[in-house]
């Protein structure tokens, strides 16, 4: 990752610098080219010696977006994301992203400046014991109080968060230390860390068990986690499905792992997974577990779940088996290695029967299907996503907040690559969505189009960074699905609740004009024969194009797995949910 | 859910600022509830050694170790639950002691194989080490004389004889790879 020294950055190893210069070479030397941040006293030193050095800074608006940014721009390329801020309030402002980034094993290195080394546990102004506050929701911290240390540490943080499964990094830099000289070394030989196991190799014997089950098997499904995306993996399981005829359901932050349009691909499994999905798993005689961790959202109720099913687990993380699930085999290792393994020992096999089976339980499900039915006038948040993949020829790089429309993102915008969809998984952090999306545009530049699609209640929680976006004057287009409720917890009021709609009517503001306020555009769309233009239009204006979607505000997310219920006890998709789900049904 | 018992790991970590806080943490963050844990230094230098006893079962146990594992300052983990063991617990009891009960007293410490470290004309203190179950009889026994205050360190473990464990030795430099 190093990067070589330009002529018009010289390489000043063995002089003596600044600690703040120092955090820059190593970043650079790290190959670092965008950091996400906001100044403030105890990084001013490390600000004032960023003019040097060839790394472009986003200032953003609050440095939850710094966080997430950083975590968008590592999930479009795969790289390290950077984000910086200030002790105190600057430092816990960064932790919402922080978790975010935790819970879905993303690699991305904070630095936070800190009070002096001789201020620390006094209560100085703006002092926080970041270090702390993070170490739950970190993969590592550091506390750096002196220059000599910056350069080591930066570098075995970019090597812990990026090596094994991924996760954020903090480094907490004292202001005496930046602002302290000494002389600089980069040691560029491999970081040895005595107690750290990023990598496993998966033993024989268990490959062994996993081919006799794959071969036995009669009813087997692929599960395809974020793991394959991680590992760049999906070369390796088309060949697998390729070679076994096994069909592959997705986690969320699996999808773009396997190719959506292939013919074995089921699509997204779980609480809001199609009705064929869940069945299949529940009807399954063996599991294949890729890079995923089972949660709750994935099982329902484990104790139901996938009774008939053996279970391979094929995992980078130990203590991932047998969390939340007991697995049969568990095969701890970098999934493309090991489907590589397995791919050298399963014969050639075709399994018409159970993928009959599967289309028989889809059923007319797939005709039940929103995206199929008529609009009768209205505007459905289903037929705006299914629109904007067809009108984006299913290839732009997709950001969502989280809510109805992240579900109804994941069933309609089909995904055939991987890392088109960012997405908050784990944490299901609302407000993701837009800062996100500009850590994105900065990872892919000019390869992908970028899309927004968040909610009108999310996008309010970060909407700030539209300013952010225009000072940096990126094309990203934003999709505002408005239904005038916080729609998730509403849908889950109507069903579970009793209809009671507490705190979920939201009133946005104008969001044409908080377009145009910010000197971008903005749309209004409230019917579907506008979506195409509207679209259109977005992807061909040369600024930013926010495009609001006012849909129908009682419309809810089908098929659903109630939280903690058995994986195939579906609230199904009504048989007009035209009819039942709009105005009309009152 | 499988029997829940005492499980003692024996853990190795770097000698580093706030490495028991993130042990601890690890604990506390995956509702592992620790018994009893003890820290200190070993003969290497840079390298702390504590003993944890948790309740757990035997998938809990693996879950525990696989988790101290991923912390990047934890050098090396050993459930030492099934093997043979000296398990020790030290205690420091004052009790009060006036000079008439005083050799009756001494007699109970001979017992328990206990011995007075200071004695003053109204009280004296108690060393003690073995199990807890000792400890927690010689308490019974001392209490109608008086306890003023007691002190006791976490299980002490060591597995017996001098085979090595697992992965090898629990040096700095130690690097076990092990696969789950």
């Amino acid at each position: 990752m190093t990067k070589e020294n330009s002529p018009e950055f010289p390489d000043r190893t063995g002089q003596s610098l600044t600690g703040a210069q120092i955090i820059w070479e190593s970043l650079v030397r790290e190959g670092v080219e965008v950091v996400f941040g906001y100044p403030g006293g105890a990084i001013m030193p490390a600000y004032d010696a960023m003019i040097e050095y060839p790394i472009h800074h986003v200032l953003v608006r609050h440095e939850q977006g710094a966080s997430h940014m950083a975590d968008g721009y590592a999930r479009a390329t795969g790289r390290v994301g950077v984000c910086i801020a200030t002790s105190g309030p600057g430092a816990t402002n960064l932790v919402t992203g922080i978790a975010t980034a935790m819970m879905d094993s993303i690699p991305m290195v904070a630095i936070t400046g800190q009070v002096p080394s001789t201020a620390i546990g006094t209560d100085a102004f703006q002092e926080t014991d970041i270090t702390g506050v993070v170490l739950p929701i970190t993969k590592h911290t550091y506390l750096v109080t002196r220059p000599e240390d910056i350069a080591p540490t930066i570098r075995e943080a970019f090597y812990v968060a990026s090596s094994g499964r991924p996760g954020p990094v903090l480094v907490d830099i004292t202001k005496d230390a930046q602002q302290s000289s000494c002389v600089f070394e980069w040691d560029d030989s491999p970081i040895e860390l005595p107690g750290y196991r990023p990598e496993y190799t998966a033993l024989e014997e268990e490959l062994r068990k996993a081919v006799e089950l794959i071969q036995n098997a009669e009813r087997p499904i692929i599960f395809a986690g974020h793991g394959i995306i991680k590992a760049n993996a999906t070369g390796a399981l088309l060949e697998f499905v390729q070679r076994t005829d096994i069909p592959v359901a997705c986690t969320l932050l699996g999808l773009g792992g396997f190719p959506a349009t292939h013919e074995r691909n089921l699509g997204m499994m779980g609480m809001h997974g199609e009705t064929w999905v869940n069945r299949a798993i529940q009807d399954s005689d063996l599991i294949i577990a890729l890079g995923m961790r089972f949660d709750d959202r994935v099982t329902g109720n484990v104790k139901t779940y996938a009774p008939n099913a053996k279970k391979i687990h094929i995992e980078l993380d130990p203590a991932e088996i047998n969390k939340n699930v007991k697995v049969d085999v568990a095969i701890v290792g970098d999934v493309r290695e090991v489907l590589t393994e397995l791919n050298r020992h399963v014969g050639r096999c075709e399994r018409p029967e159970w993928i009959a089976k599967i289309d028989a339980i889809k059923g007319d499900s797939a005709v039940r299907d929103i995206k199929n039915m008529p609009d009768m006038g209205k505007l459905y948040a289903a037929h705006v996503i299914h629109d904007l993949y067809r009108f984006t020829n299913g290839e732009a790089v997709i950001v969502t907040d989280v809510g109805q429309h992240q579900m109804w993102e994941a069933q309609y915008y089909k995904h055939d690559h991987p890392r088109r969809l960012i997405t908050s998984g784990g944490l299901g952090t609302m407000g993701f969505a837009l800062p996100a999306a500009i850590g994105a545009k900065f990872g892919v530049k000019d390869a992908a189009e970028v899309w927004v699609i968040a909610g009108d209640g999310g996008f309010q929680m970060t909407a700030a960074e539209l300013s952010t976006l225009k000072q940096e004057g990126l094309k990203v287009n934003i999709a505002i699905i408005n239904n005038g409720y916080l729609g998730m917890v509403r849908q889950w009021q109507q069903f579970f609740y009793g209809g009671r709609y507490v705190a979920t009517p939201i009133i946005s503001p104008d969001f044409v004009m908080l377009a145009q306020a910010h000197g971008l555009t903005g749309i209004r769309v409230t019917r579907r024969d506008e979506v195409e233009a509207a679209v259109k239009q977005a992807r061909e204006t040369p600024g930013t194009v926010l495009v609001e979607f006012q849909v129908e505000q009682m419309d809810a997310v089908y098929p659903m797995v109630p939280a903690g219920a058995d994986l195939h006890d579906m609230i199904e998709r009504p048989h007009n949910p035209i009819y039942e789900t709009g105005a009309d049904a009152e | 859910m499988a029997e829940m018992s005492l499980r003692t790991f024996v853990v190795y970590v770097e000698d580093k600022p706030g490495v028991l806080n993130r042990v601890a943490s690890l604990f506390r963050r995956r509702n592992f509830n620790i018994h009893s844990l003890n820290v200190g230094t070993t003969h290497e230098p840079g390298v702390s050694r504590m003993t944890i006893v948790v309740e757990a079962d035997a998938d809990k146990a693996r879950r525990i170790e696989a988790n101290l594992y991923k912390l990047v300052n934890c050098l090396y983990v050993d459930d030492i639950t099934d093997v043979d063991s000296v398990n020790r617990v030290l205690a420091l009891i004052k009790v009060g002691v006036s000079a008439a009960d005083r050799a009756e007293v001494l007699q109970i410490l001979d017992v328990f194989r206990a011995r007075a470290l200071d004695v003053s004309p109204t009280s004296l203190i108690v060393e003690v080490s073995g199990s807890q179950g000792k400890i927690d009889g010689l308490v019974t026994t001392l209490r109608p004389y008086g306890i003023l205050e007691m002190v006791q360190t976490g299980t002490l473990s060591m597995t017996r004889g001098n085979a090595a464990r697992d992965a090898g030795p629990p040096t700095i430099k130690a690097q076990p790879t092990r696969a789950a």
